[in-house]
């Protein structure tokens, strides 16, 4: 199962098993059958470590949800309540626990990653925390999600940073770290470029010292790591992903792997499946097609499709040729495999097609043309027709949020007038009790008004993100991933091998925070390195491998131009792509809005 | 002397039995009188005067002594008793010496004598007594203690460590007092044999009792005494009869059934290894194979068994010796007459050394087998106590080397290595009595903490460096232990302490100077403890402890460094709890780190705190957002009002202009939305403004969409947007077209098409046609579906970028026009 996750540069199956080991072990270790009951944010990434068959085997009986209410009544031994720490949380524990059938049970708590302190306090407070025989921790910090890409899986991460000033993720972002460089080695070379990527790198040092020499146990597989901070770069996040699993999580959302689309496109299989139910459909790399389309622009995609479908119906014709036995069953043995990926057609097919209604829309479009006309820097001080056209229809705030924060990032800053404007035309429009948002953008500072540097057209220019005559089919560059723009992050990282940064200073001091390059001394014995008949595709001279970690997020678009570098020819490095969250536009500016519910007021 | 001169065959083996060392104690010690312990592995012995057996000297009530020895009989501590009447002594796989008494109770004291703690088997054991006691270590490595009560009940904990009492199942006839019984701990489960006269009982953990089925042919009255193997797998049962049977633990399986003609129950029964059984009486030892095989040995004083691993100890009153079967390697080696590789290479070496040119002759027969040879000799010289043969084994071993070309020398180099550390640790000032298989058991780890138990850190340094270990389990380790010896020791200034344990310790790798602190405060030196913390690395350690001194600052600079957030919210919620207040929150203030957390922590726990520390630091603008989020809590519609009236204040305060504008707007929208709401009985709170209006226009009130048009200044072009839209939704075409020719529109008039064409009402649409500007007439001529009159309007402006957008739009199905806007492309083309 899930041998994807080892088809990589870097085995990350390594890693899952060793989160897969911790968490059985705790389980062992509650003696008896046991109900869990989960964290719903939770389920997804500890399904990606081990599926239900294996927590039967277990003695795992029973999964329930965490919400308020009676939690329903069985036979196991014990219950686990498995949790993030937070507080709200301990709430609904302590409802449920209080409302528990007097018989005897057992009951404990797993913290995830870490148990916090104050939530325990606050268990103690709610008088429920004696309850428990076991209160554990289960340090699951960074989940491998496919053969390239690790995230932790904490959407706040970016909020409590700079919103906030609570580095708690960056603690946790360190320890993520320390866990990869325990299981694949010390890592060499660091580089850093934000003032929370310096503070982590800072906190990895330190734990690195107090392992005290305890970590020199495995020859470094990783040679560079880079870690960028969401801040280095707020543009790329808030344009629209035109790479095939970019749009998919932009119109669909995808979460833990999984994408949920409306069902009327897909043949329902079984024909007793409900088709009022959304389709659901698990997306990597163990899907062949999937691994094949999903970093390509939208507009190539269509091209491997048919050209797939071609291929498919020649295999299938290929009975017709099998004359002996034998061919017949060479023909046979192909066949589940053929009808696999006939399957795997039809789904992309469907969502091909759902993406191409969206991006039909005049609404898509004009949204594209406006980003476009920011993204040169045209007309980028006064107000946007189109953006007060989007206001005044009342399409969604996000979008025109994401707009806002394009134009001002791009105009970098706006006068005052224009950004009260603005704020006014938003209050008006969808409500004050947006303005408690509105401030937070401006708190990180994705809406500002005008300092005295202009540094975006001096970094769009340097870095040459924005590029004409973009190749969608057959790509030369980066900027694919957005028909023309190139993720000013994913070009820190192409330019940090090639030339090397020492080239782009000026770039890099017009960025914002600190730009930073450590060593980090590995033991003789250790040095060389990786047995050379790992992999047979290897060629003759081994790309050196870079764990590229977004502080704060990163959107598809970016993990598919990375994979694009990658995979360029005699290109210098392959890449791991680790972060805190997979983020796109809404769901980054959603972590950051603050939405109240009014309570009915009470007419009396 | 023939260095088979101490074997003696049992059966088809041989066993042999030597000389360990002497008994330091010599005259201190009569074992006859005594209850004695000793640990397993040449781990140290206890002794205590035996009441029952030693005479009372009369009149005079002498508290008795317990004796702490190493085995070679060193003394280490003495413990003048004074609690109540000893029952058993035993050790703890950890070394600690477990004094059980009648009440029940487990006195518990390191190997020094030291006083640690105190466990107890419950009130029953210590109500009724206890009569009986038995000291066990368990198949997970823990050390338990089951007693046995004058109600012949039987008690027991499996983990000293870790007290939890359990009682085993009665068993039945109460009121026969069980003949004698041990506790067998295999795998997961630890239970008990318990045998009442002829009849045998199993009494496992979950409260059963089953009577066993013996598989023994003699006739049996009464089983008065048993003995488990070291790996608890094997049993001896001694009847009252004289017969001893022998078979596994199980009782599945027999070996045999011996009569030793001796109707008195041993001393004490135990087992050889696994291979035999040793009943002593009085002065007889006598050894019993599982083939009815025995070899008898007499001593002239009493003498105590201890079991081990791959043999037994003898303890006597001046001598200590093992007892052992010879192993297969040493055998193969010194057997008379041997033919091994072993033993050729073996008289090769010494003839070789004397000169003999056999030497060569030897070596010939065995060439092909030479690196057998050697492997033999070098594990041989493993099983020698005497370095003399160690050496002559060695020296053969590495004679053959000479003679082949690419063997490695891993075996050898780690046999001399450790063999010169057991020699080392058997010295008679050590006194650790192991054997080399018995090392391989425990490990040098294991091997180096119970040096450091006995302080002997000089000797576990070396040989951790001998041996290069890790700095991590090796030399840190021992600096460690040294160190917090040293912390303990009084009459040392702490200014010479802390220079003394900084100059050994420096930067040594893995050093917990947090742990050797804490022993520091417990010893009330708290000078020394704060110096020592300066040296820690690790805040996780190193907060807790200065908090637990009083260092507030200190720990809160240490936790924030450290970037655990939850050791700052330790340090943050300790201080506020033992701070007044104004005290608490002056010290944060400085503290970025610590006060934006404090406010997190508010922000779940604590509002009107929030509201306080942001006045306080005169943060209006955050105060005023926390406002905002408490108006929305309120369910009364004047209280609303009055806290957004303190929003604007915020806000005005924190000379944000806007957000003050916004906010009295929003108060002024929900007084007209009450007074609307009022006025009409529908809702209209909580909606926005653009909203508001909306509702209005829907519902036609024009007086009101004016007053909020002009009072909240609502800019034109949202204003028509907003006026269409509504329109459009409720069907009202005729005002929609009053609307269009009001004034100009300042948003064009493909809105007025676009809503026309979403509510399907293309004949309406059509009016507003001539309105729109030429550059949007192809989109618009595209929504209303009319695509000929689009790709005309497209030709006739000469855009082939509109052309080709018609062109997309065309259904291949409708070919004639496909064409005819094909034809149209390249016309535009050609000009």
């Amino acid at each position: 199962m899930a041998s994807h996750l080892s088809s990589g540069r870097i085995n990350l199956s390594v890693l899952r098993e060793s989160y897969r080991q911790e968490f059985l072990e705790l389980l062992d270790k509650c003696k008896g059958t046991k109900a869990l009951v989960w964290d719903g944010a939770l389920t997804g990434p500890i399904d990606l470590i081990a599926d239900y068959t294996l927590l039967k085997g277990h003695e795992v009986d029973r999964m329930w949800p965490l919400q308020y209410g009676r939690l329903p009544s069985s036979n196991v031994q014990n219950i686990i309540f498995i949790t993030r720490a937070k507080s709200s949380l301990m709430d609904i524990i302590k409802d449920n626990v209080t409302k528990l059938d007097n018989d005897r049970k057992e009951l404990h708590v797993f913290f995830v990653p870490r148990r916090s302190l104050l939530c325990e306090k606050k268990l103690k407070d709610l008088g429920i925390y004696g309850l428990f025989a076991s209160v554990e921790e289960y340090s699951l910090d960074i989940i491998p999600i496919d053969c390239d890409v690790l995230s932790m899986e904490t959407e706040l991460s970016f909020r409590n940073c700079y919103l906030e000033n609570d580095r708690t993720s960056l603690f946790l972002a360190a320890k993520a770290l320390m866990t990869v460089q325990a299981l694949y080695g010390v890592i060499p070379n660091i580089f850093s470029k934000g003032d929370c990527a310096d503070e982590v790198v800072d906190l990895m040092m330190r734990m690195r010292r107090e392992l005290g020499g305890r970590d020199m146990q495995v020859p470094p597989q990783i040679d560079n790591l880079l870690i960028l901070d969401r801040i280095v770069d707020p543009l790329t996040p808030l344009l629209t992903q035109l790479t095939y699993e970019g749009l998919i999580d932009e119109i669909f959302g995808i979460s833990n792997t999984f994408a949920k689309f409306p069902p009327e496109k897909f043949n329902a299989s079984a024909p007793g499946e409900a088709s009022s139910d959304p389709k659901k459909i698990k997306l990597n790399s163990s899907d062949e097609l999937f691994a094949e389309i999903r970093d390509r622009n939208f507009n190539a995609v269509g091209n491997v499709l048919s050209r797939k479908a071609k291929l498919i119906s020649a295999q299938y014709d290929e009975r017709h040729a099998a004359k002996t036995v034998g061919e017949m069953k060479q023909f046979v043995s192909k066949l589940p495999h053929i009808q696999a990926e006939k399957a795997s057609l039809g789904s992309h097919t469907a969502i091909a097609e759902l993406i191409k209604e969206e991006t039909d829309t005049d609404e898509f479009r004009a949204s594209l043309v406006a980003t476009q006309e920011f993204l040169s820097g045209a007309e980028t001080d006064k107000a946007s027709p189109y953006i007060e056209d989007c206001i005044a229809k009342q399409e969604h705030l996000l979008k025109v949020l994401r707009l806002i924060c394009i134009q001002c990032y791009c105009n970098c800053g706006f006068k005052p007038k224009l950004l009260d404007y603005y704020k006014r035309e938003i209050i008006q429009t969808y409500g004050y009790q947006h303005l408690v948002t509105l401030h937070n953008l401006e708190k990180v500072g994705l809406l500002r008004t005008q300092g005295t540097v202009r540094s975006y057209a001096t970094v769009r220019k340097s870095l040459k993100l924005l590029m004409e005559d973009v190749n969608e089919q057959n790509p030369n560059d980066i900027s694919y991933v957005y028909s023309g723009y190139a993720p000013l992050s994913v070009r820190l990282a192409q330019l940090l091998h090639r030339p090397g940064w020492r080239g782009i200073t000026e770039v890099l001091n017009v960025l914002p925070g600190k730009t930073r390059e450590e060593f980090q001394q590995i033991p003789e014995w250790l040095r060389k390195r990786r047995a050379s008949g790992s992999s047979v595709h290897s060629s003759g001279s081994e790309q050196k491998v870079t764990l590229v970690f977004f502080l704060g997020g990163v959107t598809f678009a970016e993990i598919s131009a990375l994979r694009f570098l990658s995979q360029m020819e005699d290109a210098p490095v392959d890449y791991l792509i680790a972060t805190t969250k997979l983020i796109n536009g809404k769901t980054w500016l959603d972590s950051l809005m603050d939405v109240f519910q009014a309570k009915p007021v009470n007419p009396f | 002397m023939a260095l088979t001169a101490d074997w003696n065959p049992l059966g088809d083996v041989f066993f042999r039995k030597f000389d360990l060392c002497s008994m330091q104690w010599s005259d201190q010690v009569d074992l006859q009188k005594s209850i004695v312990a000793a640990a397993p592995f040449g781990g140290p012995i206890a002794l205590i005067r035996d009441e029952a057996r030693g005479q009372k000297i009369s009149g005079v009530a002498s508290k008795p002594l317990i004796q702490i020895f190493t085995s070679a009989g060193k003394e280490l501590a003495v413990i003048r008793w004074n609690s109540g009447t000893i029952l058993k002594l035993g050790w703890s796989n950890k070394l600690d010496l477990l004094c059980v008494q009648e009440d029940g109770s487990v006195l518990i004291y390191n190997i020094f004598g030291v006083y640690k703690r105190t466990i107890t088997l419950g009130q029953e054991a210590r109500d009724v007594r206890v009569i009986q006691c038995h000291i066990f270590n368990t198949s997970s490595g823990t050390t338990g203690a089951a007693v046995l009560t004058s109600s012949y009940r039987i008690f027991m904990v499996t983990n000293i460590d870790e007290p939890r009492i359990r009682r085993l199942a009665e068993v039945p006839g109460a009121e026969i007092p069980p003949s004698c019984w041990s506790v067998v701990s295999l795998q997961q489960s630890t239970h008990v044999l318990l045998a009442k006269e002829a009849k045998l009982y199993l009494l496992d953990h979950e409260l059963h009792c089953e009577e066993q089925e013996v598989p023994i042919n003699s006739p049996v009255d009464s089983y008065i005494e048993m003995a488990v193997s070291f790996n608890n797998k094997y049993l001896a049962l001694f009847c009252s009869s004289g017969i001893l049977w022998i078979g596994s633990s199980s009782l599945k399986e027999i070996y045999c059934e011996f009569d030793t003609k001796c109707q008195k129950r041993p001393q004490q029964l135990a087992w050889c290894s696994t291979v035999a059984v040793v009943g002593c009486w009085e002065d007889i030892l006598l050894m019993i194979g599982p083939k009815k095989d025995w070899i008898k040995y007499t001593y002239d004083s009493a003498v105590h068994l201890v079991p081990e691993i791959d043999g037994m100890r003898i303890i006597g009153n001046s001598s200590h010796e093992f007892l052992q079967r010879v192993p297969a390697c040493v055998e193969e080696i010194y057997k008379i007459g041997s033919m091994s590789e072993g033993a050729m290479l073996f008289e090769a070496s010494k003839e070789f050394q004397r000169g003999s040119q056999k030497a060569d002759e030897y070596i010939r027969m065995i060439r092909d087998k030479l690196s057998h040879a050697m492997n033999q000799c070098i594990s041989a010289a493993g099983h020698e106590f005497d370095p003399v043969n160690q050496k002559a084994l060695l020296r053969a071993a590495s004679f053959g080397k000479c003679f082949l070309e690419d063997q490695k020398s891993d075996f050898f180099v780690r046999m001399c290595q450790e063999l010169r550390v057991l020699n080392a640790v058997r010295n008679k000032n050590v006194g650790i009595l192991l054997t080399y298989q018995q090392l391989q058991h425990l490990q040098v780890p294991v091997l180096i903490d119970r040096l450091l138990l006995q302080k002997l850190y000089w000797l576990a340094i070396h040989i951790c460096q001998y041996l290069k270990m890790p700095d991590i389990e090796g030399a840190s380790r021992v600096l460690a232990h040294w160190a917090c010896d040293k912390v303990q020791q009084s009459g040392i200034e702490e200014e010479q302490l802390a220079r003394a344990i900084a100059e050994k310790l420096g930067d040594t790798p893995g050093v917990s100077y947090s742990e050797i602190a804490n022993k520091a405060i417990e010893c009330g030196k708290v000078d020394l403890a704060i110096r020592l913390l300066g040296c820690e690395l690790k805040a996780a350690e190193q907060v807790p402890l200065l908090l637990k001194m009083g260092r507030n600052q200190l720990a809160l600079t240490k936790a924030i460094e450290s970037g655990d957030t939850d050791l700052v919210y330790t340090v943050l919620l300790n201080l506020q709890e033992r701070m007044p207040r104004g005290e608490f929150l002056m010290s944060i203030r400085t503290v970025p780190v610590a006060c934006s957390l404090y406010l997190q922590f508010c922000r779940e726990h604590n509002r009107p705190m929030l509201l306080e520390l942001y006045y306080q630091e005169d943060n209006f603008q955050e105060e005023g957002n926390t406002r905002i989020a408490d108006s929305y809590e309120d369910e009364r519609f004047e209280t609303r009002v009055s806290k957004l009236v303190a929003t604007q204040d915020a806000f005005n305060k924190a000379k944000n202009e806007c957000a003050t504008k916004l906010t009295e707007e929003q108060i002024r929208l929900m007084r007209f939305q009450r007074k609307m709401e009022e006025e009409t009985n529908k809702p209209f709170l909580d909606l926005s403004l653009h909203e508001t209006m909306y509702k209005l226009i829907v519902e036609n009130n024009q007086k009101g969409v004016e007053q909020l048009r002009k009072d909240f200044k609502v800019p034109d072009r949202r204003f028509w947007w907003m006026k269409i839209l509504a329109l459009s939704e409720t069907g009202d075409w005729n005002e929609l077209d009053r609307f269009s020719k009001s004034k100009k529109s300042p948003i064009g008039y493909e809105p007025f098409v676009e809503v026309c064409v979403k509510n399907r009402n293309f004949e309406e649409a059509q009016k507003y046609m001539g309105r729109v500007t030429p550059e949007n007439l192809v989109r618009c001529y595209v929504k209303l579906g009319k695509l000929e009159q689009a790709a005309e309007s497209a030709l006739q402006s000469k855009n082939a970028e509109d052309l080709n957008f018609v062109l997309s739009k065309c259904p291949p199905s409708n070919r004639a026009l496909f064409e005819k806007i094909q034809t149209m492309r390249n016309q535009l083309g050609a000009k």
